[in-house]
């Protein structure tokens, strides 16, 4: 007879597979993060009050702002994935000498402090180039001045949000077979028309999240906005240039409502992004 | 006809050299050998898929090596099959036929012509999410029939499917060889697929090529 106590009957294996404490310690470390985010919200909307926010929302400079940002935001994102959409299937697709190199340099706008990329982009518009400069060139020939202007607003979200945008795009067509665009080719497609008929329409989720995170950044953006386009009231200033500005003379209740304000533009916007996509999609 | 004439390839670390067989038009020959051989890497470079370092591939005697994939007239339909998500199992059919802008009652009429051989007919509207695994090598066969290619490849159409459909698959593949008088390259590691449906057999053994 074999002993008994010795066997695994399910009577006397002590219980002690409890996932009580594997979603205590997850739970407790993602929480603190939820947690942080939502006490600097309410600590804002308890600094202003509701009449300070709308006073604050009634001043022309700021709905100009608010103007500008909605255009320009949307502006750099459709750039973004204008470019990110070619850029992130030949990065996900080729094998090519040099490609570590590209993969690098979309990268450089991601890691470069802010200011240095706003002061890059000023130089770049004014170096002179044995007399040639390409900020008056496009001043004088073109009529298109860029700097301390709103198109330089624009360049200067476009710069950032773009590499992000390439980034999702990237993953976006790392996600996808290539089989299926391969077999397309032996059915008589070109690799243009391989990409068009049918990578593209996979990549349409992709699409709207890396458009959604370009806007999201643009939002943002402002380091290389102040020194590339100024701070000029009604003319470059963003809502992000509007905290900085309400900042400086002092004016903490405007710039903590034009603060809840961009909170609420950028949830708003995600939102609606977001059901779009699953709505395009589904 | 399909003919390799001294064909190396490489794909990575792999490497296929002095691949030599001939098809005759409209014969059916099964591709045998174990796995990882390079049974499938060889399709791929008579499809132009994947570049030969050396020697010729001929289609009805005509040098394609260094054509691109969609000039070859080539059916290919690979081993996970590579359907479109975005697509019907109609547009599927239709694909190749709208590359080549025939008329839209052309199309109509051989899709219809394929849906019936295919017995697919019920399953024109809907989106390839959800067909059986039978179902899917019907629409991956028939998209890649469509266009009246005079060669077709096959990468082992069968191994996924359980013994009824396999059967089924068997049946309509000795129908398309009856009718369509394509001449057809199957790889398979199964003596019994190709006690089955083989005119002739080409075995690969050891990187080398042998006609049976």
């Amino acid at each position: 007879m074999p002993d008994a106590s010795k066997t695994h009957s399910p009577s006397n294996i002590r219980l002690r597979r409890s996932d009580l404490p594997f979603f205590l310690v997850m739970g407790g470390i993602s929480s603190s993060f939820i947690l942080l985010i939502i006490l600097l919200l309410a600590a804002d909307l308890m600094f202003t009050s509701f009449a300070e926010f709308k006073a604050a929302l009634l001043k022309p400079e700021i709905q100009a702002a608010f103007r500008l940002t909605i255009l320009s935001c949307s502006i750099a994102a459709i750039l973004s994935i204008w470019v990110a959409t070619p850029l992130g299937y030949l990065l996900s697709r080729y094998r090519f000498h040099g490609r570590m190199l590209l993969d690098t340099i979309v990268d450089i706008p991601i890691v470069l402090p802010p200011l240095v990329l706003g002061l890059s982009l000023l130089i770049l518009f004014h170096l002179p180039i044995g007399g040639w400069e390409l900020e008056a060139w496009l001043r004088d020939s073109v009529g298109f001045p860029v700097t301390y202007r709103w198109p330089a607003v624009v360049l200067a979200q476009f710069s950032v949000a773009c590499a992000f945008a390439v980034r999702t795009m990237r993953v976006t067509f790392d996600q996808i077979d290539p089989r299926a665009e391969e077999v397309a080719r032996t059915l008589g497609c070109t690799r243009g028309q391989a990409f068009m008929q049918i990578a593209l329409p996979q990549a349409w989720r992709g699409m709207i999240a890396a458009t959604t995170i370009a806007w999201a950044r643009a939002l943002g953006e402002f380091g290389p906005i102040l020194v590339f386009a100024g701070a000029t009231r009604m003319r470059t200033e963003v809502l992000s240039t509007t905290v900085f500005l309400e900042l400086s003379i002092g004016q903490l209740n405007a710039a903590v409502a034009v603060s809840l304000l961009m909170v609420a533009l950028a949830v708003v916007v995600l939102l609606l992004l977001r059901v779009l996509g699953t709505g395009l999609t589904s | 006809m399909i003919e390799l004439a001294n064909v190396s390839i490489r794909a990575g670390d792999f490497q296929l050299s002095d691949v030599s067989f001939s098809i005759e038009t409209g014969r059916y020959a099964v591709l045998m050998g174990r796995t990882g051989r390079g049974k499938t890497t060889v399709l791929e470079a008579i499809c132009g898929l994947r570049k030969v370092t050396s020697g010729q591939i001929l289609v009805h005697g005509t040098d394609v090596t260094c054509w691109p994939p969609a000039d070859r007239e080539i059916g290919y339909v690979p081993q996970d099959l590579a359907l479109f998500p975005t697509l019907t199992v109609l547009q599927h059919l239709q694909f190749a036929l709208r590359l080549r802008g025939q008329s839209k009652a052309d199309i109509q009429n051989r899709t219809d012509e394929l849906a019936e051989v295919l017995g697919i007919q019920h399953l024109l509207k809907r989106s390839i999410v959800g067909l059986s695994g039978g179902e899917r090598q019907r629409v991956a066969l028939g998209r890649a029939l469509s266009f009246h290619p005079s060669v077709l490849l096959l990468d082992e159409p069968l191994s996924a499917l359980d013994e009824s459909t396999r059967e089924e698959m068997q049946e309509l593949l000795r129908e398309i060889k009856r009718t369509a008088n394509v001449t057809t390259l199957h790889v398979t590691h199964s003596t019994e697929e190709a006690d089955a449906l083989a005119d002739c057999r080409i075995e690969l053994d050891n990187g080398k090529f042998q006609m049976l």
